[in-house]
């Protein structure tokens, strides 16, 4: 019997392939059908920023405007201190998020005690597991003027009392620091792994020639790791402008909306909210192409200069 | 590896010092928000407001989680969650396992091309307002499948899975399996799925989070408050400061009430966040192991 399937299927070799072919084909249908209907088809609504959208006249019917809607979004006074907004603060955020998680993953390696970075390890990864909203939540609870435990101690060392949430000149800052205590320890990991890559020889060697810690970090793990921070750091840039809706929403309030206004809360408000597709959607555009840019230029920045790169 | 601390030069020494300090910095720095949100929510409701709590509960009381636990709301919406979280971790699993298992066949002729449509995905969308009128058009909006359908498949995940089936399960296999007969259909149930284990924990607890966590397709979404899931509920609470105050019937005075409605916020942090981090410890190491899985492909 398995002589005889042997023979059957070893000279058509092609047509098994073939089979075998189609049967991914089936297998990945799904997925496809998932990534057509839900990424490709939206990227097709597009289109919506070039016209007059009304849901009456559909998708189709719809009167072409052209340009008109960037042309509004790029010239208005407040669209221009959204755009600001929303590049102040990735940028912030990218200054202070991406290089702790390096200084700590580099602190973590120091450490010769396992119990001990185990330890530091479990705690720092915790508050990634926390949702936004509650973590919002807690600083919301633990900032407030009268009862929040911050105030509370402040005031025991005497000074006075901070409306956190309504001074829009804490926002920023609330946001970015906020964010690298829910995830320096989570973006640590990829370096603490990189790390434990870096060959025993090289730093024997080092020892060897009488370098301190120090130096052994600087020329010989920074080194090592560096190919790991470039892709973070082109990833990363490419999200300067696509800065999460879903935290900074839940940070707003009247009082710093003037500092707190970034591009996809303004596309939530005008476009879901306000039922204005056609605008909303050219701003949401506007966004996606600013940080598709950047991640292609950065990439390519990073291959000449680095011969490191995404693609 | 390690050299002995003794025998280290003085600048060694110091800069070993330092980095301690900086570590321990770190940890109580992330570790005190966590332990005052636990103390704050079993302490009673004056000691609360008015900053007794620093660091351990004073008079311990459960007045808090029984506010919760009485809160409809609260209720209604856990219960929601967890069946997104349960139903949409496991069709996140089945689309990811479909996806990552062809592409990661070199006998799928068009694999690369099929692999970079996805990818594009993940550096360029149609953004929200589009995706938002594919979703109207296909009638989910304000229906529980809103909340499973478009997150079906993260393209991130796919291909950790996908590098996963090409690094560890060896090439051989399919070749022996194709001699005996076996169909790439077979081959996923018998031998991708059984050996594919340790990757699926992780996207498992990947997903899992991401559900459960989620809140911003239910208000896009949902319009329903019987369907909301519990970070929208808690939106309401801890954000919008909205409570139904007829919950907290056993209070009388005013400043009482302020104090249960602060109390009641830190037990319902705690509610909310209890079913993640309980489950946390245990699989730790496999998050550590995704995190690292997914770098390779870097």
């Amino acid at each position: 019997m398995k002589k005889d399937k042997i023979k059957v299927y070893t000279p058509n070799k092609k047509n098994k392939i073939k089979s075998a072919n189609w049967q991914f084909w089936v297998i990945i249908a799904l997925p496809l059908i998932y990534a057509i209907v839900f990424a490709y088809i939206p990227m097709a609504g597009i289109l919506m920023a070039f016209e007059d959208y009304s849901p009456r006249k559909g998708f189709f019917g719809s009167d072409w405007v052209g340009l008109k809607y960037f042309k509004q979004f790029l010239t208005t006074k407040s669209s221009m201190n959204i755009i600001k907004n929303t590049f102040i603060l990735g940028a912030y955020n990218l200054l202070v998020n991406f290089p702790i998680p390096i200084i700590l993953a580099v602190a973590l390696n120091e450490v010769g005690s396992q119990k001990f970075k185990k330890s530091v390890q479990m705690v720092t990864y915790a508050p990634y597991f926390i949702s936004i909203v509650v973590l919002v939540g807690m600083m919301m609870q633990m900032m407030d003027q009268r009862t929040g435990i911050i105030n509370v101690l402040l005031s025991s060392i005497g000074i006075d009392p901070i409306n956190f949430f309504g001074n829009p000149k804490i926002f920023r800052h609330l946001y970015v620091w906020s964010n690298l205590w829910q995830q320096a320890g989570y973006s640590a990991i990829i370096y603490i792994a990189a790390l434990a890559g870096v060959s025993p020889e090289l730093k024997e060697a080092a020892v060897m020639d009488g370098a301190s810690r120090l130096k052994r970090i600087i020329h010989v793990d920074i080194p090592c790791i560096l190919p790991t921070i470039i892709i973070m750091l082109i990833l990363q840039c490419g999200n300067i402008v696509n800065i999460g809706f879903d935290k900074v929403y839940l940070m707003q309030n009247s009082l710093n909306a003037d500092v707190s206004e970034v591009i996809s809360t303004y596309v939530y408000k005008v476009g879901i909210v306000s039922g204005n597709f056609g605008f909303s959607t050219a701003a949401g555009l506007f966004q996606s192409l600013v940080s598709f840019v950047l991640l292609v230029i950065v990439n390519q920045v990073s291959k000449k200069v680095a011969e490191t790169s995404l693609w | 590896m390690k050299h002995k601390f003794k025998n280290s030069s003085t600048g060694d020494k110091l800069f070993v010092i330092l980095v301690y300090v900086f570590l321990i910095a770190v940890f109580l720095i992330i570790l005190y928000p966590l332990i005052y949100i636990v103390s704050a929510s079993f302490s009673d409701s004056q000691a609360v407001i008015s900053g007794q709590v620093k660091l351990l509960p004073v008079d311990v009381t459960l007045k808090g989680y029984k506010a919760v636990f009485k809160n409809h709301k609260i209720i209604t919406g856990f219960g929601n969650s967890i069946f997104y979280m349960v139903v949409g971790t496991i069709l996140n699993l089945i689309m990811t396992v479909l996806c990552a298992y062809p592409l990661s066949r070199k006998e799928f002729v068009h694999r690369n091309k099929i692999a970079a449509l996805f990818v594009f995905t993940m550096y360029f969308s149609g953004g929200m307002v589009p995706t938002y009128m594919v979703v109207s058009n296909l009638n989910l909006i304000n229906s529980r499948w809103a909340m499973i359908i478009p997150s079906a498949m993260s393209t991130y995940n796919m291909i950790i899975a996908r590098t996963y089936m090409v690094n560890s399960i060896p090439d051989e296999l399919y070749e022996a399996a194709q001699m005996d007969g076996c169909t790439p259909f077979k081959y996923l149930i018998r031998v991708i799925v059984p050996l594919s284990k340790p990757i699926l924990a992780v996207l498992t607890l990947y997903y899992g989070v991401s559900r459960w966590n989620s809140y911003f397709d239910a208000m896009l979404y949902l319009n329903d408050q019987s369907k909301q899931p519990l970070t929208i509920v808690l939106k309401e609470i801890l954000i919008q400061n909205q409570i139904d105050y007829t919950m907290l019937t056993d209070v009388g005075a005013a400043a009482e009430l302020q104090g249960m409605t602060e109390l009641l916020k830190y037990s319902t942090i705690v509610v909310a966040s209890v079913p993640v981090l309980i489950i946390y410890p245990f699989v730790q190491k496999y998050f550590v192991k995704g995190v690292m899985i997914g770098a390779v492909k870097g």
